[in-house]
C-alpha cells in the first residue's frame, strides 16, 4: 500500500545514539530540510530560541533566515500563508506552539487546508504540515495542555497522525512532510523528552498504519500519542495479576486503520481505548463505533472509553486527577463482568 | 503641541480622505493635487480597459438574467464595480498570482478565465470550474479575507525562490474587519512581500454599511499602521485604478514590498439574487451612483478625444454580445454532474474509507438507474 522510500540523513546512517522524541523531530525537519529544498519552517519562536520545546534547536543556524524563521504571532496567518506557499511549490512545515493556540488558525485549516484539493478537482494539492504540540502532564498553566485531536479527526481532507516514541516521530515527520496531503502532526508534548537509541534515518512503519506494541490475549487496549505508555503501564501492572493485555497505537486517527485495530480485537474479544480529551464527542467514541460495527459477535464486553473528564483541562496542582492513568485503566477493566467471557 | 495640531500631523501621514482620481466624473482628466501625482495612461490602454469594462458589463447583466431565471444557484453581481476589478487586475501579468473572492467575476473574465468556469460553483458544481495553475489565479474565496493570507504566502514563496512574481488579492470592505485581514496586511509588511491588496469598498456587506465596518477616514488609512503605503482611490475610474495599481505591482515586483489600495465604489446589484436590499438602502442612493457609471464616465473621455470611433464601438457592442451569447449558451447547457466525483479528489493518496462509502453510493446509483420511480 505505502511504498517505502529509501531517506538520506544529513548525517545519515548514524550508529545508534539515545535520542529524545524532541531531538528525533529536530532531525526529522533537519534531514527533510537537507534533502528538499522546497522545505521551509516557521513559526512563534522557531528561529534563534529553536522552539519553546526545543523542536528546531540549531536549524536556522544550519539553514539561515530564509529557509526557517520566525513569524509574526498569528496562527491564522501562519497556516493562511503556508497555504500560499505550498500553492507555489513549497514544502512548509509549521509550529502552532501549543494545540490550544491552534485555534486562531482553525478556519483557515478547516475550510482550506482540507479542502483546496477537492474545491479544484485535485490540480490544487497542500503538502504542508501543521506541526500541534499536543496533550498536558507537563504542569502547563491553562491554554497549554488541550487535546484538540477530535477537531481535526471529524474534517474530511485532513491527515491527522499522533506518534508516541521517537523512532515513529523521525520516521512519521519525514512521512508527513513528503506526503501530498496536508498532514495534521500532533506532538504530545509529555513525551518530548522520551529517549530511546536511534539509528537515523530510521524508517517504521507507514504513518496511516496502527501497530501492536505489546501482544497479549485478553484484552485490547487502544491508545495514541501520550496514553499508549499508560497502556503499556497497565499491561505490566496486570500481567503480574495473570491479565494478557494487548496494546494497539493507532499512529493515525485520520485515516483510521481499521484492519490493525479489528484484527487485534478480534483476538482478545474485549477493547477498550484510551484519550486524555474529554469523553463527549470525543476520538473514543468513533473508535468504540468503529470497533463495534464490525466487531459486534466478537465481543464479549462493550468498548469502554478511558478518557480525561468532561471538564476543561485542570490547573498544574489538579491535572493528576483528571489524567487517565495506567490505576484507572486497571479500575476500568474490572467492571466487565468477566465470568461471562 | 495641541491635540488638533497632532491630529493634522498625523492626518499628513494618511493618504488623502479626497479619492485619487485621473478623470472626474464628467470624463474630464484631472489635474493638481488630486490625481497623486499618477499620470493617464495612454489612449491605447484605456481604449482597451474601456473594451473590458463594456464586455464585462454584458456578462454580468446577462448572469444576473440568467440567475433570475434560475440558472444558477447565486450570483454577487460586479455591476458598477468594473473599473475597480478590471483596473486592478489589468495591471498584473500573466505570471502573476491573482486570490479573488466570490464577487470578482468579471476580474476572471478578464484574466481570460471562460465564462462557463467562472460560473461553475454559482451554477451548484462541487468545485471551482477553472485550472487555478494555468490561470495563475485561486479559488473565488468565500470565507472573507482569508484568501489575502495565501496572496501573502505565494508572494512570500515567489520571493524567496527569486522569481518576479507579484500577487494580487481582492478584498471587500467588510472583510476589512476579519482577522485575517489584519493578519495578511501585517505579514505582508514584516516580509515585505510582494502583495498588492486591492480593497474593493462597495460600501455595502450585504446589508451592513461601512460606518459600521470602521471608524477610520479610509480603509486605506489601515496601511499606515502596518508600515506599508495605501491609497485611497476613486474606484470607478478606471485610469486611475489602473495606475495605482501599476504603479504598486511594479514597485512590488521591484523588491519594494506590499501595498494596499482602496477603491472607493458602489454596489449598484443586491449582494446576491437572494438578497433584498430595498430593506436597507434607499434608491435615490443607487440611482445617485448609477450617475457615477465607471463606463460612460471613460466613453466621455473617449469620445471627447476622440478616440473612440464608430466603428471600435460597435465592434466592442459586437463582441460584448459574442461572449453574452457564449455565456448564455454555456449556462443553458445542462452540466452532467457525476456524484462519484465527490470522493475522487478529498486526498491525493485513496482512503478505504472514501472508496467503500463511494462503492457504496454507486451501487444505490445502479439500483436507483434499475428501478427508476
Amino acid at each position: 500500500m505505502t511504498a517505502t522510500k529509501t531517506r538520506t540523513g544529513a548525517d545519515a546512517a548514524s550508529a545508534p545514539t539515545e535520542l529524545t522524541m524532541a531531538g528525533a523531530l529536530n532531525a526529522a525537519l533537519r534531514d527533510a530540510m537537507a534533502e528538499d529544498d522546497r522545505v521551509v519552517v516557521y513559526g512563534e519562536d522557531v528561529g534563534p530560541l529553536g522552539g519553546v520545546f526545543r523542536v528546531t534547536d540549531g536549524l536556522q543556524e544550519r539553514f539561515g533566515d530564509e529557509r526557517i524563521w520566525d513569524s509574526p504571532l498569528a496562527e491564522s496567518g501562519i497556516v493562511g500563508t503556508a497555504i500560499g506557499m505550498a500553492i507555489y511549490g513549497m514544502r512548509p512545515v509549521v509550529e502552532m506552539q501549543f494545540d490550544a493556540f491552534s485555534y486562531p488558525a482553525f478556519e483557515q485549516i478547516v475550510s482550506h487546508v482540507a479542502k483546496m484539493r477537492n474545491r479544484t478537482k485535485g490540480r490544487v494539492s497542500l503538502p504542508l504540515v501543521v506541526r500541534i504540540p499536543c496533550a498536558g502532564a507537563i504542569g502547563g498553566v491553562e491554554h497549554h495542555s488541550d487535546s484538540s485531536e477530535s477537531y481535526w479527526a471529524s474534517t474530511p481532507g485532513l491527515t491527522v497522525v499522533m506518534p508516541s516514541n521517537p523512532a515513529d516521530a523521525y520516521s512519521m515527520l519525514r512521512e508527513a512532510i513528503e506526503s501530498d496531503d496536508p498532514v495534521i502532526f500532533m506532538e504530545p508534548k509529555s513525551r518530548y523528552w522520551a529517549k530511546a537509541p536511534l539509528a537515523l534515518p530510521v524508517t517504521t512503519a507507514p504513518m496511516d498504519r496502527a501497530l501492536v506494541v505489546r501482544e497479549g490475549s485478553d484484552v485490547t487496549l487502544i491508545g495514541y500519542g501520550p496514553t499508549v505508555r499508560t497502556a503499556l503501564e497497565a499491561a505490566d501492572a496486570a500481567a503480574e495479576e495473570g491479565l494478557s493485555i494487548e496494546v494497539v497505537d493507532l499512529r493515525s486517527l485520520s485515516p483510521f486503520d481499521d484492519e490493525t485495530v479489528s484484527a487485534s480485537v478480534r483476538k482478545t474479544s474485549r477493547a477498550a481505548v484510551i484519550h486524555e480529551a474529554a469523553q463527549f464527542g470525543g476520538f473514543g467514541a468513533e473508535v468504540a463505533a468503529r470497533v463495534t460495527e464490525r466487531n459486534f459477535y466478537h465481543l464479549a464486553a462493550p468498548v469502554l472509553r478511558i478518557t480525561g473528564f468532561d471538564i476543561p483541562y485542570p490547573s498544574p496542582k489538579l491535572e493528576e486527577y483528571h489524567l487517565p492513568t495506567a490505576d484507572r485503566v486497571l479500575a476500568a477493566l474490572e467492571t466487565w463482568e468477566w465470568e461471562l467471557a | 503641541m495641541s491635540l488638533n495640531v497632532e491630529h493634522h500631523a498625523a492626518r499628513r501621514a494618511l493618504p488623502s480622505e479626497k479619492p485619487l482620481r485621473l478623470l472626474d466624473n464628467a470624463g474630464h482628466a484631472v489635474t493638481g493635487a488630486a490625481t497623486g501625482g499618477f499620470s493617464l495612461p495612454d489612449t491605447e490602454t484605456l481604449l482597451d480597459l474601456y473594451r473590458k469594462m463594456v464586455v464585462a458589463r454584458r456578462f454580468d447583466v446577462q448572469v444576473t438574467a440568467l440567475t433570475k431565471q434560475g440558472r444558477l444557484a447565486t450570483y454577487p453581481s460586479a455591476y458598477g464595480q468594473e473599473a475597480c476589478e478590471i483596473g486592478a487586475v489589468s495591471a498584473i501579468s500573466a505570471d502573476d498570482w491573482l486570490f479573488p473572492t466570490y464577487r470578482e467575476s468579471v476580474a476572471l473574465l478578464t484574466r481570460g478565465i471562460d465564462p462557463g468556469d467562472i460560473l461553475k460553483s454559482f451554477r451548484g458544481d462541487w468545485h471551482s470550474g477553472y485550472d487555478q495553475r494555468s490561470h495563475r489565479t485561486s479559488t473565488q474565496t468565500t470565507p472573507l479575507a482569508t484568501q489575502a493570507l495565501h496572496a501573502v504566502g505565494l508572494a512570500h514563496a515567489a520571493r524567496l525562490r527569486h522569481d518576479p512574481i507579484v500577487a494580487l488579492t481582492f478584498l471587500g470592505d467588510g472583510a476589512t474587519s476579519e482577522g485575517d485581514a489584519h493578519e495578511a496586511f501585517n505579514f505582508a509588511a514584516v516580509w515585505q512581500t510582494p502583495t498588492v491588496f486591492i480593497v474593493q469598498n462597495n460600501q455595502f456587506a450585504i446589508s451592513v454599511p461601512l460606518a459600521r465596518q470602521t471608524h477610520a477616514a479610509t480603509l486605506a488609512d489601515k496601511a499606515v499602521g502596518y508600515g506599508m503605503p495605501g491609497f485611497h482611490v476613486d474606484g470607478n475610474d478606471v485610469a486611475a485604478m489602473y495606475a495605482v495599481t501599476r504603479a504598486a505591482v511594479d514597485r512590488a515586483r521591484a523588491g519594494g514590498g506590499p501595498t494596499l489600495i482602496e477603491g472607493l465604489t458602489y454596489r449598484i446589484e443586491a449582494h446576491t439574487n437572494s438578497d433584498d436590499p430595498t430593506r436597507y438602502r434607499p434608491a435615490r442612493d443607487v440611482e445617485h451612483w448609477k450617475r457615477r457609471d465607471p463606463i460612460e464616465r471613460l466613453e466621455k473621455y473617449l469620445v471627447s478625444e476622440g478616440a473612440l470611433t464608430e466603428a471600435t464601438r460597435s465592434e466592442i457592442t459586437d463582441a460584448a454580445e459574442a461572449l453574452a451569447a457564449h455565456t448564455r449558451d454555456v449556462i443553458t447547457t445542462e452540466s452532467e454532474l457525476d456524484p462519484l466525483e465527490l470522493f475522487d479528489h478529498v486526498y491525493a493518496r485513496p482512503r478505504r474509507a472514501l472508496l467503500e462509502q463511494r462503492a457504496r453510493l454507486e451501487a444505490e446509483l445502479a439500483e436507483a438507474a434499475r428501478n427508476p420511480r
